[in-house]
């Protein structure tokens, strides 16, 4: 059984199939953009009324905490057996 | 005889039967226990309150309300998700230990007097070490040691700060605390301590990860929870409460995008999701402390799927590490289902239970004008689906495949997982029942156009970023390492320096000795001065705070002498 599911193709082994999911992430991305032209937002701040003020902010965040945790690493990364 | 239980024990008392019975039996015991308790906690009505008498002053044994019934509810979902999970286990240790810590925190919430509260906290800590301790490695018993250390402390600080505040106020109630002398100061970091605040944080991620299978899931759920509701009991609208949580939120995230063991990456993102409660019991409204207690319900439950999904991984494979795993959606389609579910939910996605419960607490905290806080917990919020929602699945189940083909997870482990999942989306879908048991009940509609779209930007946009940093090769490679965080000091920094004295010391006794005997004659010279009235230690202490001082050097010996 083992073998038989190691050379099983997956539908996600195939690299053009990984591409269409990228690419539907960048269209549900554009959608939510847009989306924000279409309704009254209600929100408590000046600034979040800008349009996509969230989506730039979710990917500022998630580019800032992981490039600063990156340069952490250098700071903070020891061997697995440092505390044996 | 049930009702008169204090809610709680009959877990505890239920434990007493588990070593006695074998098989099938033990598993209908070990399944009946939560399903009992829950149906007393249902039949008690709210406004009870109960006192026994201790040598000569009443105790509050039971107090039931909205706050601790809502606490209670989940708690015994909790117990039961947990119990099928385990209940393939032979081990008794394990399942003894598990259903005496839940019921202490069960009872714990239920509690009206702070020396009824401290032993129920210290209950929690002895029963839940033994699940880290079940392990059996000398990891595992290690870092159990240190996770007791700090937790008896915690429960030695909560004893002192309730005698001191008995000695200014005369009474021994738990009810609103506030941060008002020092009894209370010691109170709040003693809750502080076991909610993980900013320094207090480490003995979480040290030792929760070094736990069994089963044992992590467990601990996940009470513990920092029940910190969480006597935080809320005793301090709601304490200020400092707001920053500290805010850092809770955003300052283990960093650790979560480079750590390797995914159990300790859980552990991380359980500090900062239980940072969100902190703000809400801080703003201390009744929308955010409604926010905090919708939090922690939907929290235990999509907390406990995510670990019961790392523990399925790691029973299968043997590793929890990253750079061990991947490809794993091929042979355990159904745990990445679930683990999904519960990515999505600490992730706060529209329909999923995060969604309905976290929205509350950014809404107040916008609502007092907690303009950086608010910002903050958006980060947070950024950040807990990059390295919560993305990560764990992601490097688990997808990422490279390593030719890893395992038997899918046992099938009770996939009932509990799965019953996890349908609570998860249950309470997403129709929040209603879960909104009518918060303490104050506010009227909140969490799908208005505006959450559910700025929503969905913060999280695709999230996903956008991680995709980019992947394929540009920006993304940290996943390295089998450990990062030093503040468990740093005790574990390595202080014991050096001791040894380093003990070596000098060694080096110079002689002359050590001979200054060692004169500075003792001195010192007993100026102590029988001292001690001879009217000099001040000639006179009687009063006793409470003498029983503080013997209080923290106890806990202060009992540290150096683990250490």
């Amino acid at each position: 059984m083992n073998d038989e599911s190691a050379r099983k193709r997956y539908w996600l082994d195939d690299p053009a199939n990984v591409r269409r999911v990228i690419w539907g992430l960048v269209g549900v991305c554009a959608l939510v953009v847009i989306a924000d032209l279409l309704y009254e937002k209600h929100v408590h701040y000046g600034f979040q009324h800008w349009l996509g003020f969230d989506a730039v902010f979710g990917f500022a965040s998630c580019v800032f905490l992981v490039l600063a945790a990156k340069q952490l690493r250098k700071i903070l990364k020891r061997g697995e057996d440092y505390y044996d | 005889m049930i009702e008169s239980l204090p809610p709680g024990l009959v877990l505890v008392l239920g434990a007493l039967l588990v070593p006695l019975l074998r098989g099938r039996l033990r598993q209908a015991l070990l399944l009946s226990l939560p399903v009992l308790g829950f149906v007393q906690l249902w039949l008690l009505p709210e406004g009870l309150i109960r006192s026994v008498d201790f040598f000569g002053y009443p105790l509050v044994a039971v107090r039931v309300d909205a706050l601790s019934k809502a606490f209670g509810y989940v708690f015994y979902i909790a117990a039961l998700l947990n119990t099928i999970y385990a209940l393939h286990l032979k081990d008794g240790l394990q399942h003894v230990s598990a259903l005496v810590y839940s019921g202490a925190a069960i009872a714990a919430v239920f509690v009206g007097d702070l020396i009824s509260l401290f032993v129920y906290w210290e209950l929690t800590s002895i029963a839940s070490v033994f699940l880290i301790w079940a392990r059996r490695t000398e990891r595992s018993s290690r870092a159990g040691m240190r996770f007791l250390l700090v937790q008896v402390s915690s429960g030695v600080l909560l004893l002192a700060g309730a005698i001191l505040h008995f000695t200014e106020t005369g009474s021994l109630a738990f009810d609103h605390l506030g941060l008002v002398s020092l009894g209370t100061g010691l109170i709040l970091v003693s809750f502080g301590i076991k909610a993980a605040f900013p320094l207090l944080h480490n003995w979480l991620q040290d030792a929760y990860p070094e736990a069994t299978v089963t044992g992590t899931v467990v601990l996940s759920a009470f513990t920092t929870k029940l910190a969480i509701y006597a935080l809320a009991r005793g301090f709601a609208g304490t200020e400092i409460l707001i920053p500290i949580g805010a850092t809770m939120t955003a300052f283990p995230i960093f650790y979560a995008v480079i750590e390797n063991d995914l159990r300790r990456v859980l552990s991380y993102s359980l500090n900062n999701q239980v940072g969100f409660m902190v703000v809400g019991v801080g703003i201390g409204t009744e929308m955010a402390i409604d926010g905090a207690v919708a939090h922690v319900f939907a929290h235990v439950i999509y907390k406990a799927l995510l670990f019961m999904s790392m523990g399925a991984v790691l029973l299968r494979t043997g590793t929890i590490k990253a750079t061990k795993l991947g490809g794993l959606y091929k042979s355990m389609p159904w745990t990445t289902c679930f683990c999904v579910v519960g990515a999505a939910s600490i992730s706060a996605f529209p329909l999923f239970s995060g969604f309905v419960s976290k929205s509350l607490i950014l809404t107040a905290a916008a609502d007092e004008h907690h303009t950086i806080t608010f910002l903050v917990l958006l980060f947070a919020s950024a950040g807990v689906f990059h390295h919560s929602g993305i990560k764990i699945p992601y490097f688990a189940f997808f990422a490279h495949d390593r030719g890893l083909r395992v038997k899918e997870a046992p099938l009770n482990m996939l009932l509990a997982m799965a019953a996890a999942s349908a609570l998860c989306i249950g309470i997403g879908v129709y929040p209603d029942p879960l909104y009518r048991l918060l303490p104050f009940t506010v009227s909140y509609d969490p799908y208005t156009t505006t959450h559910v779209v700025t929503t969905l930007q913060l999280l695709f946009f999230s996903a956008l970023a991680f995709t980019v940093l992947m394929l540009t090769g920006l993304y940290p490679p996943e390295r089998e390492s450990i990062n030093l965080d503040f468990d740093w000091t005790y574990r390595h920094a202080l014991p050096a320096l001791g040894s380093f004295l003990t070596r000098t010391a060694g080096a110079h006794s002689a002359a050590l000795k001979e200054a060692g005997r004169r500075v003792l004659g001195r010192a007993l010279e100026r102590f029988t001065q001292l001690h001879t009235p009217p000099n001040i230690l000639g006179e009687p202490w009063p006793p409470g705070p003498t029983a503080m001082w013997a209080a923290l050097l106890l806990a202060a010996y009992l540290l150096l002498y683990f250490l």
